[in-house]
């Protein structure tokens, strides 16, 4: 079986993999990393989205072996010294979830987003939520977790 | 998925010799239709040669042409500065592919080889008249797309970048399927040196080119000049997403909006 090795939420990581292994299985099998979810495992619902090399992507539709070398951050790698970052903070504030299934996705492409656009408003969000489904939130609190998370995130570089 | 080999080449050469040397082997360029292809069991390579280790992306825009090497991805193209001064319709169809998760892997090279009948690249390629260059020689767009799947492209060809010609304007309206965001049907309208040009994607087995309202265009570049012309739904897809005669409609439909945003 090939190796793959990675950084994964800055620790250098490897294992033994199937060609065919996909990314998503790798952390939450190999590296019990199960935070990420597996929802429709047809690249449609984003609860598998993680980062690689600083881009939400989805993992269930990414092979382990093209990960080799990258760095990868999962939703567990956002809490810093025990302090929930500011996008998870919003979300409990807001009550951005209810299952909690799709939460990880989420949150990962919610911290994408916000990376990428400085001025979110609210069609914005919902349209960068185009590959992420809830099927119990409606929405609403997710999307204003996300504009809070955002304001407070764009306070904190001023 | 089955079981395949996985090889990650340096170099275009390396790749051929990989290809030539593997039965049944298939490149692998963002993953984004080919990874479900393969987790539904519908393709069964021997090997995998994942072109994701080629430097084959980057945007140039000089002399009236917009040069997109084929590794690009989707959200390279929409989020292009360059992109969006020269062609802006090409920049707006970059954005609405898949979701941004998507566009952060899938390519330009793999969308077009993939021809697949509801993705949106196709229109801007053929509805621009692009020239898809490869490891051994240039394509015209209107050679290029031969059918439900089917490309040009040899066995072992990798397409290594495509080239926009600037058009004096264009736009591309798609009618998105609600679940899938493919193209149920997309327009690419043009206004070319070379006259105007009507690209379809989504509506029948390949894009195709609309002569009849090309030639409607040419006289008149008005919403109204295609809003009578009736697509015949003979050649049309149907499926459970819509009828031959919904599609052929939403032709005439589409291209009638993506004319009134630039006419």
């Amino acid at each position: 079986m090939p190796s793959v090795a990675m950084t994964v939420n800055g620790k250098a990581v490897s294992g033994e993999v199937e060609t065919r292994t996909l990314l998503v299985h790798f952390l939450r099998e190999n590296l019990r990393l199960t935070g990420t979810h597996v929802g429709c495992d047809t690249s449609q619902c984003g609860a598998c989205v993680v980062h690689v090399n600083g881009k939400a992507v989805k993992s269930c539709t990414m092979l382990a072996v093209q990960a080799e070398g990258a760095q990868v951050t999962t939703v567990e790698g956002l809490t810093q010294d025990g302090k929930l970052h500011p996008v998870q903070a919003a979300f409990k504030e807001h009550h951005g979830l209810q299952c909690g299934f799709c939460t990880p996705g989420m949150i990962m492409t919610a911290v994408d987003m916000i990376r990428r656009i400085p001025d979110l408003d609210e069609k914005t969000i919902r349209a960068e939520l185009e590959g992420n489904l809830c099927r119990c939130t409606g929405y609403q609190n997710i999307v204003k977790a996300i504009e809070a998370a955002s304001k407070e995130m764009k306070g904190a570089r001023a | 998925m089955y079981q395949f080999q996985y090889f990650r080449p340096k170099s275009l050469d390396e790749a051929r010799k990989l290809y030539e040397n593997n039965g049944d082997a298939k490149f692998l360029a963002g993953g984004q239709t080919l990874i479900p292809t393969l987790k539904q069991r519908l393709a069964q390579p021997t090997a995998l040669i994942d072109l994701g280790g080629i430097a084959m992306s980057g945007i140039k825009v000089a002399g009236g042409v917009v040069t997109i090497g084929a590794g690009t991805k989707h959200f390279d193209v929409a989020s292009s500065a360059d992109v969006k001064g020269a062609i802006p319709a090409l920049s707006h169809l970059a954005s609405h592919i898949g979701d941004p998760a998507v566009r952060h892997m899938g390519t330009l090279g793999g969308s077009i080889a993939n021809n697949d009948p509801a993705a949106d690249y196709p229109a801007a390629v053929l509805g621009l008249g692009a020239t898809i260059k490869t490891t051994s020689r240039t394509i015209s767009a209107d050679d290029f797309f031969t059918g439900m799947f089917e490309t040009a492209l040899e066995e072992g060809e990798i397409i290594t970048e495509v080239s926009f010609p600037v058009p004096e304007k264009a736009a591309y309206m798609k009618f998105p399927n609600p679940a899938s965001r493919y193209a149920m049907v997309g327009v690419f309208v043009a206004k070319t040196k070379g006259g105007v040009r009507v690209a379809v994607t989504g509506a029948a087995s390949s894009v195709f080119r609309e002569s009849a309202m090309e030639a409607a265009l040419t006289k008149s570049f008005t919403p109204d000049a295609v809003a009578g012309i009736k697509v015949s739904p003979g050649n049309m897809n149907s499926d459970l997403h819509g009828t031959a005669e919904y599609r052929a409609h939403l032709v005439t439909v589409m291209a009638k909006r993506a004319v009134a945003t630039i006419a």
